[in-house]
């Protein structure tokens, strides 16, 4: 059967992608900058952009000099690919192989396909009419070889379908960049006044050759079909979902326990293989009388263990309400994420091991009472101290600064400091006497002050100068007076304990 | 008498089998264990901390608490050089994590889970206990009766993690099935002679229960370079008549 390929040119990728979440920047010229050479270029241009005289390459100056109210857009690197991954992702609908193709386009081997849209020209028209639709600029080509498809879609002027074995008389009036050629041969093909393909495709291979290398001849083979080319079709992310219909509808827990088991195990094969791991799933359970009755769990690493899997799933397994049975169990693994690779059996140290136990355990815990229970604490550069550490709830971030051990801290601190009533008969000096719930302390040592200012870009309020102090029974304090020394009207806060 | 020989052989071969399932290693495997807790070693059974045990802590007031999360985490220090995580369970998380850095021990690889319910408290301890990847479990709770310690007895004997368990207001000293039990009070800071303020913090430990060890109590210090104790008041009463007769007898 001969081959047909269809490549479609989004002529204005990036832009068009922008303006499909903002519509407004459909209308209004948009320029998609790159840092270069210490300048900012235009990369990519929009249509309205275009027709105003923006070119590609240009200094973004020179483009704000053209129109001042131009639209910036940084770029980022590889988001073309991105873009039209996915693109090529959605094509699938319309034949199995689909690759991405340069920056700018797409190839579809249509071989077999277009009979379903009863012929080629509906078929392009389907494609084309459905990514406009989507607020991309579009143009398409199909014939028989890659080459062709590529230099028709971009520099066509007459037909969008070429009829089979006729590429040769479409490609002559074509210029010579039409054929993916490096930009100096185009050059010099140019200088020779070569300025379409007819006038140089039928020179001798030789001559051909010996001037511009075998590159040409390898390009103008593939565009007439005499040399293969190869595409890299793009693979349709298959879904992390397992099923197991039940002949018998299901009312045991132990009958459940055994389709968990059996779910867990085919997905997990699959996960191992992919070196994926599991952070989110869903089990749903489709009842006899219609209902779906879902449970969820989550783990803080991916992880592709059953077991442990297992026993999250069976801890919610009391969940579960089976009414008059369950017909149906669908696994979904809504999260899923790479896992680090460790090395296995032999070569595994203990700690990865522990590690592993450790976040499965953490992984029950949360289960049970929520994710938001489990908290580590990490230093953080601030003196006031409440916000001296900040919490967080994975097992992984590692301490940004070295803890600091450097200023008197108390083991246990108040999460709100009390109030306490003092005797401080001198400024400044710690208080000889306090009072804190009704019983009297008797300061025998104490250290300080240690006057701790007030982040004024976070909160507004009085300093605070905390004592280090030990009353007559041996017991260590730490105390602070809000604000400056005014005598009677203090007020004193007891704030923690002192190991 | 062969046979008192005999039965005699049997029962210290019980009892070094029992002290094993304990927590408790013979002198021979004992040395590389020894955690340098210095004299406070000597009380237990072969002169080595029980490490794979549970121990019990009692505190009454706030002051009493911080002190004994001041001495936990040292405990917890010399636990963790094995570089395996620990895990702090408490209702009211009030240990401020900067301050323990004092104590020989990086506050973030203490993993501080908050449960409100005892039931939720307890079941995460067992779960914890059960899994060897730590170094040592705390748990701050009120009440722990007898079955549920010896339930935290066994899951501790069967993964040798360390567990410790903080009683807050004890209304009832009750029988439990751990180890040691342990008070910790603040005494006045040790100070150099002559020099004003704070010094290290100094406490007086109270070792109220051992299994097959000698209660003692004793004032210990902190300091940067490690433990300092108090000898003057307890020179001569240092159980090591009670170890060597533990030697010997078996």
């Amino acid at each position: 059967m001969q081959k047909r390929y269809l490549s479609v040119w989004f002529k204005f990728l990036l832009p068009n992608h922008l303006a499909v979440s903002r519509p407004e920047l459909k209308e209004s010229p948009l320029v998609i900058t790159v840092q270069e050479r210490g300048r900012q270029l235009v990369k990519y241009c929009n249509a309205p952009a275009l027709l105003q005289g923006i070119r590609l390459g240009m200094t973004v100056a020179d483009a704000k000099a053209l129109i001042p109210a131009i639209i910036l857009e940084g770029y980022r690197e590889g988001s073309e690919q991105l873009v039209l991954k996915e693109l090529g992702e959605w094509c699938i609908r319309f034949s199995p192989i689909v690759a991405v193709d340069g920056t700018d386009g797409l190839l579809i081997d249509l071989t077999g396909c277009s009979h379903l849209w009863k012929g080629e020209i509906p078929y392009l028209r389907d494609l084309l009419d459905r990514l406009k639709a989507k607020g991309y600029q579009v143009r398409g080509a199909i014939t028989d070889t890659i080459g062709s498809a590529w230099a028709i879609a971009r520099f066509g002027k007459e037909k969008a379908i070429i009829p089979i074995r006729e590429q040769y008389r479409f490609l002559l009036s074509l210029p010579p960049a039409a054929l993916r050629l490096d930009i100096l041969i185009v050059q010099r093909l140019h200088k020779l006044g070569m300025h379409r393909i007819e006038n140089f495709i039928d020179l001798p291979c030789s001559v051909l050759r010996r001037r511009f290398g075998e590159a040409l001849l390898l390009r103008i083979a593939q565009a007439l079909g005499n040399a293969n080319e190869f595409i890299e079709p793009i693979s349709a992310p298959e879904p992390y979902t397992e099923r197991l219909p039940c002949l018998e509808p299901i009312r045991t827990a132990k009958g459940i326990e055994l389709a968990i088991s059996q779910l867990l195990e085919s997905l997990c094969i699959r996960l191992y293989g992919e070196g994926m791991g599991l952070r989110q799933a869903v089990l749903k359970c489709y009842r006899v009388d219609g209902q779906v009755v879902k449970v969820s769990i989550g783990t803080h690493k991916p992880s592709h263990h059953t077991g442990h899997l297992r026993k999250l799933l069976e801890m919610r397994i009391a969940r579960i309400e089976p009414a008059l049975g369950i017909e149906l169990f669908v696994l979904e693994a809504s999260g899923i994420e790479a896992v680090e690779v460790s090395q296995q059996a032999i070569w595994a140290n203990s700690s990865e091991k522990d590690e592993v136990m450790v976040t499965e355990l953490m992984d029950r815990i949360a289960l049970r009472v929520g994710k938001n229970a489990i908290q580590r604490y990490l230093p953080q550069e601030h003196y006031w101290p409440e916000r001296s550490v900040k919490a967080v709830s994975n097992l992984d971030e590692q301490a940004s600064i070295p803890w600091s051990a450097d200023r008197p801290r108390p083991t246990h601190l108040l999460a709100c400091p009390e109030p306490i009533r003092v005797t401080a008969p001198v400024p400044d000096y710690p208080p000889i006497l306090f009072i804190h719930k009704g019983q009297k302390h008797a300061i025998k040592k104490a250290d300080g002050p240690e006057r701790i200012e007030r982040e004024w870009w976070l909160d507004t309020g009085e300093h605070r100068d905390y004592y280090t102090v030990e009353d007559d029974a041996g017991r260590r304090y730490w105390l602070f007076r809000l604000g400056h020394y005014q005598g009677q009207q203090d007020q004193w806060f007891l704030h923690g304990f002192f190991a | 008498m062969c046979v008192r020989e005999k039965q005699k052989k049997i029962i210290s071969q019980l009892r070094r089998d029992i002290f094993h399932l304990e927590g408790f290693r013979p002198e021979s495997e004992s040395k590389s264990l020894r955690l340098g807790l210095g004299v406070l070693e000597d009380a237990f059974p072969y002169g080595v901390f029980p490490t794979a045990a549970l121990h019990e802590f009692l505190c009454e007031q706030d002051e009493d608490a911080a002190a004994c999360s001041g001495f936990l985490s040292i405990l917890l220090g010399l636990l963790m050089q094995n570089q395996k995580p620990c895990i702090w369970i408490s209702s009211f998380p009030m240990v401020f994590p900067p301050a323990l850095k004092i104590f020989g021990i990086r506050p973030d690889r203490i993993i501080f889970v908050r449960l409100h319910r005892d039931r939720d408290i307890l079941w995460a301890m067992e779960e914890a206990l059960k899994c060897n990847g730590l170094a040592a479990v705390v748990a701050e709770l009120r009440e722990l009766s007898f079955s549920q310690s010896r339930r935290l007895q066994l899951a501790v004997e069967h993964s040798r993690v360390t567990g410790f368990v903080l009683r807050r207001d004890v209304k009832k000293i009750n029988t439990t099935a751990c180890v040691a039990r342990w008070r910790i009070s603040p005494q006045p800071s040790l100070l150099e002679d002559g020099l004003p303020g704070v010094g290290f913090p100094q406490w007086q430990v109270d070792l109220l229960k051992v299994k097959n060890g000698q209660p003692d109590s004793w004032n210990m210090a902190w300091t940067p370079e490690g433990f300092v104790f108090d000898r003057q008041e307890k020179t001569g009463e240092f159980p090591w008549k009670n170890r060597e007769s533990i030697q010997t007898g078996s």
